[in-house]
């Protein structure tokens, strides 16, 4: 093969979403490549975490064709896309509260885990011996994206730009070949946005594929290869960070979104 | 046919009643949210007060009946103020689980008071039944058939057409907003256990006469309660009366053609199979109330 | 330190019935261990997978009804011509199906709490264990309906020129069930530690989260229905070759009700937690009853400290006690980096 041209990953073709009789996303196209750090921007409300939730299984396509590496998602439950290495993590800060840091991590590892329940029940060696390996493997995880806070710690007690940390290390347990962010620094302050960036570029180097969607312009112009620009459900812009900086359709549905709001 | 007649007779009589329990209880479910198990207890609870006042006290049979109402809303609404005010934003498990605690220890106090022989109520109706044609159905029945189809329309009325109604279906849409737009949560959460349990108190009051009174009464009640809720819809007065005249179709057909033994499994076997086909009930386009 | 505790309290539950004369007070201690089991089987599916099964008391008396009959035989009707006749099998075959089929039956509800969560499940849950109990009590040719299934037979095990064991009397019966309490006991700790005890606790925190690292939602929510049914259809098997009469009233709502109140007190979630909250509640009545009040007080007391264990206790004594106990030593639970491995079996 020529490592000239680059593989397609994830496409989506003329996806459409409805919800009753409101259309979020209106016959989207586009396509990310593998190894590629691409951006979904646009104002609120323009059918961004519709499309992640439809890419990812939590919400059925009205029409159009999603499909990974060949292998069509249409109608697939969430963990067997995620089975597929297509990861997410969520828009409201989603981790398992009540459980330790570590044990988050572990739960991520799920698929990762050979045990069976009759292996289980029956308490064979091999289940022992691998959880030891998984620990192992949880806390190098936390070693790689940065997480000081002690494995034993409650994540529930976790300060928020650490919980937003757990939950990357959460979706990177579960082995992604494609990691779906859905805002992943709203909220953070300007120290914590910029080790965010740092785990970024580090994920960026394993290979894996990125689809981040985001509202920090600094971050989606400074790690993304291509961006893809929404507006009320519709692509309205394709392109190098640069060239989506100068179009004026973006800019003018930021600018329409925020003069709407003044008016408000 | 005249048989088919007479069992389709019986049961709108006890769909009436049902309705009054599925209603009282789909109102407390889909508003507050709590899986309320002293409904039964309520139901008892306005059967026994009947008996205290008609056969103890001596008081008139109409009069009695609308006491046994009024306390089983002061009940509600006691029940409401000590057990469920500080529950309120508590998951559904622990409200569950209090009640369940309120149901155990309402039913052996009911017990304790009343002792477990079964109470049989006097009523001032002539004993000899209207009979038309084949059929025939006793005063007393058609007097509960009467009450009951009032009540009904009573509710559905404050629900609708009322500013206390309008406040109750903002809360069950949302409690956030309507808690925004001034509506005081407390007052309508009292409200809705106090009314539904009323209702059930006078569903107690209405049956006590026909059937006999006992302690545990209550049980079979909540779970018919439950499935007609289920049948209906979370908050759904239209569904929960739908919902009660067709659990009582199911039962007295059922009893009569297939077995008797298995009339009380009717109203489960439906509720599973409904859950299994529509989980959110069978009258719900979507959760809603009124 | 751990071992030499749980060794100590294993060698305590052993030598019981060596030191305690009274032999009603060991049928007590029967019954509880029963309950235990119970409690603990319930534990699985409210304290891991947070579903509140409000019909344990069906796998309980289903486990009890089929042990009975598969030991006793029988003969029934199917249809009006169609007679199914089946010969008494030794007991602990008649025990094994017990737990095969209800942990079916486990299969069978478990598919359906996928369908329905929350209220909904509940109320299926009661409604299934409300059918069991009237076919028990209507199909007489096969239940006796009130009038009980009597005379079933001890457990008895025979290997022959090995052991010939008859489980009759009390002290013989209070090792069984001790025995078969650390069974489930082991099975349910090992279950909840691993990948698929992980997952159910996944499902019940976060379901979305859950599915999103790939785990497959409802095959942990039938496995541990099955499991748990299971486990209570072995406790109402032991029940019934214990008592030897079975009635429609093992599927009384309260059964389950005491099975709940035994894991909420005792701490959902926990592995300890349906063990201490079920000698409280096992033993409670029995204090109460040595008190001489009727048996609706002691109910109404029952009542009562439910309501009030959620209010003061919410999350049951177990976690309590624990929380007391690192307040107190701050020091231990400060984690190290390379003692989470063995922090993590100490907490259940």
């Amino acid at each position: 093969m020529n490592p000239e041209v680059p593989r397609v990953a994830l496409a989506v073709e003329r996806l459409s979403i409805r919800f009753g009789g409101l259309t979020a996303v209106e016959s989207m196209s586009f396509a990310v490549n593998e190894g590629e750090v691409v951006s979904l921007i646009g104002p609120n409300g323009a059918g961004k975490t519709s499309a992640f939730n439809a890419i990812t299984g939590y919400l059925p396509a009205a029409s159009g064709d999603i499909a990974y590496r060949g292998e069509r998602l249409n109608g697939m439950k969430p963990n067997r896309i995620a089975e597929l290495g297509v990861v997410r993590t969520f828009q409201k800060t989603s981790v398992f509260a009540g459980q330790t840091v570590l044990d988050n991590i572990l739960i991520g590892l799920h698929s990762r885990s050979r045990q069976y329940p009759i292996a289980i029940l029956l308490g064979f060696p091999f289940v022992a011996r691998e959880e030891e390996e998984l620990v192992e493997e949880a806390h190098e995880i936390l070693r790689f994206v940065g997480i000081n806070a002690p494995a034993a710690e409650l994540a529930s007690s976790l300060p928020y730009g650490e919980l937003r940390l757990l939950e990357v290390a959460v979706a990177l347990a579960a082995k992604p070949t494609l990691l779906l962010l859905d805002e992943p620094v709203s909220g953070m302050n300007p120290t914590e946005t910029a080790n965010f960036m740092k785990t970024l570029t580090r994920i960026r180097a394993r290979d894996i594929t990125v689809l981040l969607v985001e509202h920090d312009m600094k971050i989606v112009m400074g790690v993304s290869d291509r961006v893809v620009c929404l507006n009320q459900g519709r692509i309205i812009a394709e392109g190098a960070p640069v060239e989506i900086q100068r179009n004026p359709e973006v800019i003018r549905a930021y600018l329409g979104e925020r003069y709407a709001r003044a008016q408000n | 046919m005249d048989q088919l007649l007479q069992h389709c007779l019986n049961a709108l009589v006890l769909g009436g009643t049902y309705a009054l329990l599925g209603i009282g209880l789909t109102l407390i479910f889909g508003i507050m949210r709590v899986v309320n198990f002293t409904h039964g207890e309520l139901y008892s609870f306005g059967a026994y007060m009947m008996y205290m006042f008609v056969m103890l006290l001596h008081l008139d049979f109409f009069l009695s009946l609308l006491l046994a109402m009024l306390l089983g809303i002061a009940l509600g609404a006691a029940i409401e103020f000590l057990l469920l005010r500080k529950l309120r934003g508590a998951d559904i498990d622990t409200t569950m689980l209090v009640m369940i605690g309120a149901w155990i220890a309402m039913q052996n106090l009911e017990q304790l008071l009343w002792s477990g022989v079964a109470k049989s109520i006097r009523t001032p109706f002539p004993s000899s039944p209207l009979v038309i044609g084949a059929l025939s159905v006793s005063w007393n029945r058609l007097f509960v058939l009467a009450v009951a189809l009032g009540l009904i329309m009573s509710t559905y009325a404050l629900v609708n057409r009322t500013r206390l109604g309008r406040a109750m279906r903002a809360t069950f849409q949302d409690p956030d907003t309507a808690a925004l737009m001034g509506v005081d949560i407390g007052t309508i959460y009292m409200s809705t256990f106090a009314l539904g349990s009323g209702l059930a108190a006078a569903a107690g009051a209405l049956l006590g006469p026909i059937f006999v009174v006992t302690p545990t009464m209550g049980d079979l009640a909540s779970l018919k309660a439950f499935a007609i809720v289920i049948l209906g819809g979370l908050g759904n007065i239209v569904g929960a009366t739908i919902g009660g005249f067709i659990l009582a179709f199911i039962e007295e057909l059922g009893a009569g053609y297939i077995s008797s033994g298995y009339r009380d499994a009717m109203g489960f076997l439906l509720i599973i199979a409904i859950l299994l086909v529509r989980p959110t009930g069978l009258f719900s386009r979507k959760e809603r109330i009124g | 330190m751990r071992r030499v505790v749980t060794i100590a309290g294993l060698a305590f539950l052993f030598s019981i019935p060596l030191w305690l004369g009274n032999f009603y007070l060991l049928h007590v201690l029967i019954i509880t261990g029963i309950f235990i089991i119970a409690a603990m089987s319930l534990n699985l599916l409210l304290g891991y997978t947070g579903q509140l099964s409000l019909g344990h008391a069906a796998f309980f008396g289903i486990g009890a009804y089929v042990s009975s009959l598969a030991s006793l035989g029988f003969e029934v009707h199917l249809l009006p011509d169609w007679l199914v006749t089946l010969d008494p099998k030794p007991v602990w075959f008649a025990m094994a199906c017990a737990i095969v089929i209800t942990g079916l039956c486990g299969w069978a509800i478990g598919r359906i709490a996928f369908k329905v969560r929350g209220a909904y499940f509940v109320i299926v849950t009661i409604s299934f264990a409300e059918v069991v109990r009237l076919v028990a009590l209507n199909w007489d040719e096969l239940t006796q309906g009130p009038m009980a299934l009597n005379n079933i037979p001890p457990l008895s095990v025979a290997i022959p020129g090995l052991v010939d064991i008859t489980f009759i009397g009390k002290v013989a019966n209070y090792y069984l069930v001790l025995v078969f309490a650390i069974l489930a006991y082991v099975i349910i700790a090992r279950l909840v530690r691993s990948r698929a005890g992980r997952a159910m606790i996944a499902l019940k925190e976060n379901e979305a989260l859950a599915a999103s690292v790939g785990i497959d939602v409802t095959k942990y929510l039938v496995l541990a229905t099955v499991v748990s049914a299971a486990i209570a259809g072995a406790a109402g098997a032991l029940y019934a070759q214990y008592v030897r009469i079975v009635d429609p009233n093992v599927f009384l709502f309260i059964y389950t009700v005491t099975m709940v109140i035994m894991v909420v007190a005792g701490g959902k979630g926990t592995l300890a937690g349906p063990v201490v909250g079920g000698v409280i509640f096992g033993l409670l009545p029995e204090g109460l009853r040595s008190l001489a009040i009727a048996p609706e007080v002691q109910w109404i007391v029952y009542g009562v400290l439910m309501i009030l264990v959620v209010y003061l206790l919410p999350q049951g004594i177990v976690p309590a006690l624990r929380s007391l106990r690192q307040h107190r030593h701050p020091i231990n639970s400060e984690p190290q980096p390379h003692a989470d491995a063995s922090a993590r079996q100490v907490a259940p």
